[in-house]
């Protein structure tokens, strides 16, 4: 019959995955059929995907992405996988956000960010000590990397003007808003808007202090513009932010990219 | 005409800027669609606004 295993189609007469695992000599410590966890005595059948993991060990590429196809369904994977997203600010939003599209899988991601990691940063922002004094969009990098090598990353350490937003943004389906000064996210969303046509923006509004997560929502606001937060609460003295609605916002921006990648306009 | 969703009277003529700033908006944080386009910002002052208009109003508040 014919299956797919750990990414590469191939011909078998075994009559069980532990069977099969057997005759390619190959060990896993889990097992992913059709997108489930199974176990080894699963018998295979017609067009069976396997995906074999082994503990502690790094994947080869083929490997990664059948796993990554197994736990998002091949189809959200392929698409998603073939997409670029940008994102613009790499503060409290924008790296917890550029972390969950590399581990959701998006194919290209464009980091733009001038800044370094200063220590101020760590109570909300995806950095770590060591990462003092690099440039965001490196530290980023660096992180994506160890998380999924075959991403790929591009990282301009620039500050964002009006001027250089149609060089940065014209290739990208969704870019995401996700700087710290309103000025500058007007700015963006504007230009976008007014330069960018073809372009989406995933914007943010509003998630300081540590009101109600409920209040946190998306809501599209035009065409191409869409804005989570709660659309209130600024980061000010007395209000600052903190890390859980900093990353629900992110969360919601994430997951906002990822539905218009997958060609879903309501929110 | 339309402002954010809700129905408001227009009594005079009036540009977009002075409707902008007699709602205290902060010209600098926010991004302006009438009718289903966005409207360029260097615009606000030459649009007038019409009975018939549909009006969205985005404001950007910091942090991030």
């Amino acid at each position: 019959m014919h299956i797919t295993f750990n990414g590469q189609e191939m011909e078998t007469n075994c009559s069980t995955v532990a069977e099969l695992c057997a005759y390619l000599g190959k060990q896993g410590d889990v097992l992913i059929i059709n997108g489930y966890q199974a176990r080894a005595d699963h018998r295979l059948t017609e067009e069976d995907v396997i995906t074999v993991i082994a503990k502690g060990v790094m994947p080869a590429e083929a490997e990664l992405e059948s796993m990554m196809a197994a736990r998002h369904t091949p189809q959200v994977h392929a698409r998603v996988k073939a997409a670029a997203v940008a994102v613009a600010g790499l503060g409290g939003l924008g790296s917890n956000l550029a972390l969950m599209l590399a581990r959701t899988g998006v194919g290209k991601l464009l980091l733009v960010d001038f800044d370094i990691v200063e220590p101020s940063n760590l109570n909300r922002q995806n950095y770590y000590i060591s990462d003092l004094g690099l440039p965001k969009t490196i530290a980023l990098e660096q992180q994506i990397k160890k998380i999924n090598p075959f991403i790929k990353v591009q990282t301009r350490t620039v500050r964002v003007e009006e001027a250089n937003v149609p060089e940065l943004f014209s290739g990208c389906e969704v870019v995401c808003e996700a700087f710290d000064d309103p000025g500058a996210k007007a700015m963006l969303v504007n230009t976008i808007l007014e330069r960018l046509p073809g372009v989406k923006i995933v914007a943010a509004s509003g998630m300081a202090g540590y009101a109600s997560s409920n209040l946190l929502r998306t809501e599209r606001k035009m065409k191409n513009l869409y804005l989570c937060g709660d659309f209130e609460n600024e980061a000010r003295a007395g209000n600052g932010l903190m890390a859980p609605r900093v990353q629900i916002c992110a969360g919601h921006q994430a997951n906002m990219a990822l539905r218009l990648l997958l060609g879903i306009e309501e929110v | 005409m339309k402002f954010n969703g809700q129905t408001r009277q227009l009594n005079r003529n009036i540009s977009l800027l002075q409707y902008l700033q007699e709602n205290k908006f902060d010209i600098s944080k926010i991004a302006v669609e009438l009718n289903g386009n966005i409207v360029p910002r260097t615009t606000y002052a030459e649009v007038l606004l019409q009975e018939e208009d549909v009006l969205e109003v985005v404001s950007f508040v910091g942090g991030g």
